[in-house]
């Protein structure tokens, strides 16, 4: 039997979180934890979780599991369970609304603060805007982010400056938009950036890139933006 | 963007770069001092170094160095872990209070460095 340790807090009826345990036999399988999950929520209802897509692609499954971020749905038992025990957790640093359910309005807030969206002033083409096969090429490892916060929530300066430092989720977007050849504000964003913490808070810990279930590397982006800015500033 | 009138240079990237280069002027310096120390100093060969006009120059230069890596440092840990956010109004009081702490003594070693170096 698989030890099943769930965070569980009510904020309307309990005075503190707690962590409630559970017995779970997996049959031999090795299931994915969202498949745990769900199991245990067939036995008690009231255990809270977010999910959608269970396949890794809308992001809304972002947990604590076995300490250490990860989309619950494509992390399979095999690659987390320790001496037969596995405690999830709510994604660390951000207000819980119900058990494993946060509150993202502060991640989400760092996200609009980079616009994400592509800015160019110059009068549209009758189809579309072109990009060169080595153009586009930049933005790969970038577009793929999901804005699961597994990242943004495992990084320590964001957990102290939520409000102040975009975190490593935001500034990978920002630096998509800043590596796209189509967009025309590169300067102002960089302008937005230069600040003792938008950019800088990050001390390159690099949990983000050990945690990114899309493999991506944040820490990388963000070089590339101290860089951009190094070049436009000397 | 994010302002602080309390950063060492106002800006983000300033304050990074700064922090880079008086960290290799410090490294430099403390690898220099361990040379010099490490075959034996007594007092007559010590006070031949610093004799020297470039020892007291690059002595200088590391103290400046210090003092701006010690405050861009410190400020960065500061504004971690004291903040409104975490402990409320208590959190700037203390920040404020430390801060000016921290530049006071940052201050009076580079005044008392000064008169170390030229005042003998």
């Amino acid at each position: 039997m698989l030890q099943v340790s769930i965070y569980r807090y009510n904020p309307e009826t309990d005075a503190k979180p707690r962590m409630q345990d559970f017995q779970f036999d997996t049959q031999g399988k090795d299931l994915m934890v969202l498949d745990v999950l769900e199991q245990i929520k067939a036995q008690d209802t009231t255990v809270t979780f977010r999910r959608s897509c269970r396949e890794g692609v809308c992001g809304s499954d972002g947990l604590n599991i076995n300490g250490k971020n990860g989309l619950a749905c494509i992390t399979p038992l095999s690659e987390v369970v320790k001496n037969n025990k596995l405690v999830i957790r709510p994604l660390p640093g951000l207000p819980v609304i119900r058990d494993l359910i946060v509150d993202m309005s502060q991640f989400y807030a760092q996200y609009e603060k980079i616009q994400p969206y592509l800015i160019n002033n110059t009068p549209a083409p009758a189809i579309e805007r072109l990009q060169s096969p080595e153009d586009r090429a930049k933005l790969d490892g970038l577009y793929e982010c999901i804005l699961c916060a597994c990242c943004s929530t495992s990084c320590p300066s964001f957990w102290w400056n939520p409000d102040r430092f975009i975190g490593p989720a935001g500034l990978l977007q920002a630096y998509r938009f800043l590596a796209d050849s189509r967009d025309t504000a590169t300067d102002d964003r960089l302008s937005r950036l230069d600040d003792p913490f938008s950019v800088f808070r990050c001390h390159g810990i690099q949990n983000c890139v050990n945690v990114c279930p899309k493999g991506l590397n944040p820490t990388r982006a963000i070089g590339h933006i101290r860089n951009m800015l190094l070049t436009r500033a000397t | 963007m994010v302002t602080s009138v309390t950063s060492f240079g106002r800006s983000g990237l300033s304050d990074w770069l700064l922090q880079r280069v008086s960290g290799v002027i410090l490294l430099a310096y403390f690898l220099f001092i361990l040379a010099a120390v490490a075959g034996g100093v007594d007092y007559a060969s010590w006070r031949a170094l610093f004799d020297q006009v470039w020892v007291k120059v690059f002595s200088l230069m590391a103290l400046l160095s210090l003092a701006a890596h010690a405050w861009i440092g410190l400020w960065s840990v500061l504004t971690d872990y004291l903040t409104e956010r975490l402990m409320g109004t208590t959190g700037n009081v203390l920040r404020i209070s430390l801060q000016l702490l921290i530049s006071l003594a940052l201050f009076i070693y580079v005044v008392w460095g000064v008169q170390i170096l030229w005042g003998y």
